[in-house]
Formats: C-alpha cells, sequence, structure tokens
C-alpha cells in the first residue's frame, strides 16, 4: 500500500474543520489519509502548505481576508503545489465556474463517500492555473512571488507601484522589490480601484501618491514625476497621462 | 394622519381620501375627462385649449368640493360595507353636482336642461373612478405582495441553511446535545419562514426569532459575531410586520460579519417612544462590498410590507457611516389585542 495522502483542511469555521476530520477518519478506513495540519484562513494554509510536505488541501472557498480561490492561486506559485479541492456550501458563482472548468469541488454538507472519490482523483489531478483567475471574482488579497521555492505574500495595500519589464513585473514595496510573472494589464483591471496607470509600463497605488513634480527642481520644464511615500525614487509620469497630475493632486 | 392600520387588504374598499396620492389621481383623471371632452366637443382641433378651459371652469368647483366632501367623510364611508360605500360616494356625487347647478346656475350661466346630462357624466366619472381605486387596491393587496414574499422566503440564503446544517452535522458526534439546540433553533426559523406572514406579530415573537437566528450563526462563527441587545424599552406587545427584523440580521451577518476576519459586533436596539417602536440595527461595514443585491431585495420587501400595514406612518431607512452600516425602523406603536 502507498503511505496515507497527507491532507491540509482550510475553513474560517470551526465546526466544518470539525466536521472535516470526522469524515476523513471515516474514509481513512478504506483510503489512507493522515491529517497534516489544519487552517483558519488562507495565510495560516499558506504557511501550512510550505513547511510541510501536503499532497491535498480542503479548501473553503468563501472565507474572509483570503477566499479560497486566491489562495489556491498563491499555492500553485509553489514547486510542487498540492493538488486542490474546494468546498463550499453554496455560491452560484463559483459552482458554476467550477463545472465549466472541470474543477473538483465538494459541496456542503459533505458526504464521506463522496470525500473519498475525490481524494482519490486529487491524487494525480492538476489544477488548471488559468481557470483559477477566472474564478477570481473579487481583487486578490495578496500578490505571491516565488523566490527559491518559497512563495511569498506581498499585501496588496503595502505595494507602492507595479512595473513591467520584459516578461515580469516589479512589485515595489517599502522594504523592497519583488518580480512576479503576471501581466500589467491584468493587474490594472483586477485592481482599478487601488492602481492607477501614470505610464505605459507602470501603475502606482492611489493612496501612496504624495505628490508630483517636475523633472529637475521646481522652476524646471520637464516632465511631471510622481512622488510616492517612503520611496526616493521617482515615478515618471507619460506624455499621455499628464491629465492626471491635476486629477490627482490634492 | 394616517395613524389607523391601513386594512385595504380586503379587496374592495374606498381609497383613502385624504390621502395625497388618491387625490393626485382623482384630480389627474378628473381632468384627463374634461379634456377628452373638450377634444369631442370643439370643430376645429386648435380650439381645445378655449374649450378645456370652460370645461375646466365648470368641472373645477365641483371637483374641488367633492374632495373636502369625501375627505371629511371618509372615516365614516370607509367603516361601510363596500356596496353601501360607493352608493353613498354616487349619492354624495350626485347631490353636489345638483346642488352646483341649482345655486350657481347665475354665475356660471349653465343651461338650466343641461343638469341630467352633468349628473350623468359625473355618475359615469365617478364609477370609472371608483373602479380603477378598486383594481389598483387588488394590485396592492397583500395577496400579491405576499407571493412575492414567499418567493423571497424561499430565498432564505441557501448559504446559511447549508452552512448550519453543516455546523449541526459537526456536534452530532461530539455534543448531541448542543446539536439538538441547534436543530430546534433551524426548526422554529423554519416554522417562522413558513408560516402565513399576513397578520402582525407581537415583537416579542420577532426578537425570539431573531435570537434563534443569530444563535444558529453563533454556532458556526463563534467569537467573531458579537451581539448586542438592547431592548429595556422595548414595549414586547408591540405589533410589527413578521420577519421585519431577523432579515435585515441575516444581511448584518452576511455583509458585516462574515467577510472580516476580526469580530464583528451586530447591534440592535429596540425601543418604544411617544407612540412609536423604533428598530436600530447596526453592523461593520467595508466599502469593499460586493455582492449587494441580495441586501437591496430584503430591504425592499421589508419597506413594501411597512408601507402595505402602516401606510405613510412607517419608514425605513439605511446609513453608512464611520465604518458601520444603519438599518432605521419607526413604525407607529400598535399594541396587541390581549386574547
Amino acid at each position: 500500500m502507498s503511505a496515507p495522502l497527507r491532507v491540509l483542511i482550510v475553513d474560517d469555521e470551526a465546526p466544518a474543520r470539525s466536521r472535516m476530520r470526522d469524515l476523513l477518519a471515516d474514509v481513512s478506513v478504506e483510503l489512507p489519509v493522515t491529517i497534516a495540519g489544519e487552517a483558519a484562513n488562507g495565510r495560516e494554509a499558506l504557511g501550512l502548505a510550505q513547511s510541510g510536505e501536503i499532497d491535498v488541501v480542503l479548501l473553503d472557498v468563501r472565507m474572509p481576508g483570503m477566499d479560497g480561490i486566491e489562495v489556491a492561486q498563491h499555492l500553485q506559485k509553489m514547486q510542487r503545489p498540492p493538488a486542490v479541492i474546494f468546498a463550499t456550501a453554496y455560491d452560484a458563482y463559483a459552482i458554476r465556474a467550477f463545472d465549466l472548468h472541470a474543477v473538483d469541488y465538494l459541496l456542503k454538507p459533505i458526504r464521506a463517500a463522496r470525500l473519498q472519490e475525490a481524494l482519490a482523483r486529487a491524487a494525480h489531478s492538476v489544477t488548471p492555473v488559468a481557470a483559477l483567475q477566472d474564478l477570481q471574482q473579487a481583487p486578490r488579497a495578496c500578490l505571491s512571488a516565488a523566490e527559491r521555492g518559497k512563495v511569498h505574500l506581498i499585501p496588496v495595500e503595502e505595494v507602492l507601484y507595479l512595473r513591467a519589464e520584459l516578461k515580469y513585473v516589479t512589485v515595489r514595496t517599502a522594504a523592497r522589490e519583488y518580480l512576479i510573472e503576471e501581466s500589467l494589464t491584468r493587474l490594472e483591471q483586477e485592481f482599478q480601484d487601488v492602481f492607477v496607470r501614470v505610464h505605459r509600463n507602470c501603475l502606482v497605488a492611489r493612496a501612496a501618491i504624495r505628490g508630483f513634480e517636475r523633472e529637475g527642481g521646481e522652476s524646471g520644464e520637464g516632465p511631471w514625476q510622481v512622488v510616492l511615500a517612503d520611496l526616493e525614487e521617482r515615478i515618471p509620469v507619460s506624455r499621455r497621462q499628464q491629465h492626471l497630475v491635476r486629477e490627482l493632486a490634492r | 394622519m394616517a395613524r389607523s392600520i391601513n386594512h385595504n387588504a380586503n379587496t374592495g374598499a374606498l381609497p383613502d381620501f385624504r390621502n395625497f396620492g388618491i387625490l393626485l389621481r382623482i384630480v389627474l383623471v378628473v381632468n384627463g375627462v374634461a379634456l377628452l371632452a373638450a377634444l369631442l366637443q370643439v370643430r376645429i382641433i386648435g380650439q381645445w385649449p378655449t374649450q378645456f378651459t370652460e370645461n375646466a371652469a365648470l368641472v373645477e368647483p365641483l371637483l374641488i368640493l367633492s374632495l373636502l366632501v369625501l375627505a371629511a367623510a371618509g372615516g365614516v364611508l370607509r367603516r361601510l360595507p363596500y356596496a353601501a360605500a360607493i352608493v353613498a360616494v354616487l349619492a354624495i356625487e350626485l347631490a353636489l353636482t345638483a346642488a352646483l347647478h341649482t345655486l350657481g346656475r347665475n354665475w356660471f350661466l349653465v343651461d338650466a336642461h343641461a343638469l341630467p346630462r352633468w349628473l350623468l357624466i359625473v355618475a359615469l366619472t365617478t364609477g370609472m373612478l371608483l373602479v380603477y381605486f378598486d383594481l389598483r387596491g387588488r394590485a396592492l393587496s397583500p395577496a400579491l405582495a405576499e407571493a412575492r414574499l414567499q418567493a423571497l422566503q424561499a430565498r432564505i440564503r441557501p448559504h446559511f441553511l447549508f452552512n448550519s446544517i453543516n455546523a449541526v452535522l459537526s456536534l452530532v458526534r461530539q455534543s448531541p446535545r448542543r446539536a439538538e439546540a441547534a436543530l430546534e433553533d433551524l426548526a422554529g426559523l423554519f416554522r417562522a419562514l413558513m408560516a402565513d406572514n399576513r397578520e402582525l406579530t407581537p415583537i416579542a415573537r420577532e426578537v425570539e426569532l431573531c435570537r434563534q437566528y443569530l444563535d444558529l450563526e453563533q454556532l458556526r462563527l463563534g467569537e467573531r459575531l458579537q451581539v448586542e441587545w438592547h431592548i429595556e424599552n422595548m414595549a414586547p406587545d408591540a405589533l410589527v410586520p413578521p420577519l421585519s427584523l431577523q432579515p435585515l440580521l441575516e444581511n448584518a451577518v452576511y455583509h458585516g460579519v462574515e467577510p472580516s476576519e476580526k469580530p464583528g459586533v451586530v447591534s440592535i436596539n429596540i425601543y418604544t417612544a411617544r407612540d412609536r417602536l423604533h428598530a436600530v440595527l447596526r453592523n461593520p461595514y467595508r466599502a469593499t462590498g460586493d455582492h449587494h443585491a441580495g441586501n437591496k431585495m430584503a430591504l425592499a420587501n421589508i419597506r413594501e410590507r411597512l408601507q402595505l400595514h402602516f401606510d405613510v406612518a412607517a419608514e425605513l431607512s439605511t446609513r453608512v457611516g464611520d465604518g458601520t452600516y444603519e438599518v432605521r425602523i419607526a413604525m407607529p406603536y400598535v399594541k396587541a389585542r390581549k386574547t
């Protein structure tokens, strides 16, 4: 017999986690499983998934802070991402989308037999990343960058600007820079309330804008630049976006 | 003004002649008839304004007088059986017409032989208006509204139902007693949802329902859900439309508490003051609100039912401020009859 399946339970509601434990105990009679951990939110889940060897994550869709779909997307950045099985009580949108993309999911209340099926399948299934992006309804709470096999979460509110360079996007926070493999256009669409495009290759956080100044000093006639909080660096405003200077300057 | 409960519930009732909306409709229809008459009377279409003014000069005094008399007699009329009330209204109108015709003949230069024609026109117009108000009353009657209400109740968030069942299932093995209590709450809640909800219910019962609901949510959410009750100054016998608070709490939990990792406070403040019953519900509010459709629907439904029972004397308002969302309801304090 193969080694037992290592399962991580992720749900914000304690009774739901307890129910899942009971079910896994029932299932383990026929399908060897061990509970590798439990998490009450997305961040905890990512931490646990990376610190231990996990085969399957049972992931609740509707959670505060970071929803299940987002957690799954961050998990995919791991070197060996675990299989994901979503669980939801009722979410018409998610269920339609899951069906559309043939993503496996469980409906709460979950039946032991159904859980066993899903676990057996999960061992050799791949979660389609593109499908997850489609499933994401609300903007994510965090961006994630993979560095030396480790996934870093970057809370969106800490991001000062996003700049496209070749095939990567540089994510700048007050502390440091990260590289992520996403398209700037997609990021702009997802976070349109948070970022504003000041240049063809750059989105800056609206909340971080402290003002504008001319390149080459006060009296200069040079192009406008954005001054951002906690940052020496100035971001040039492109010719076509000059109107933003008037709109955003307070 | 409209302090009494508006019982246009039973079909076939006179409209409230003191209601501004009703008055406006009468004025519009009567003048519409005058305009129609003008269009029929003139030989050249361009002359209609002159003719209309002439007609109006005759119609308006009668109209104003009628409205005054009906408003004054409204209370008595509405207490009559519908058939008798119709006869009474027609009689009033015809008498007024005859009186005006006789008294005002010299001022308005009306043809003395025109009385029968006028009586006929007035009778027809009055009849038309009564039919219209009857139909309108039926259209707005609780029968229809209730159908819509039931549609809404059938939509009690499946999210809540399935999550609650899931939570109860988790209790079955470890603490059967708590599972029992939770199932009883669930049953109580669904009994209330499926009941015949046309009659007003004492607020104490609605509060009981709210407690059952919140207990169930507490089971799932634990200390993330904090509830504050302030009902010391509530008259428990005050009558309210059933399910006027529970759906609001459901919204409060769904939009205010569940989306947050931090504990959220739902506060319920109910009090009676100066012959009015007030209910104020508050929950935390996050600016990044998505799916608000359910919220709007529940609010519209409750507003509609308040209107149905209390007309303009009840109000429902919402306010966002300071990280909280607030719903305020005020309605006349109507006591439950002791049985």
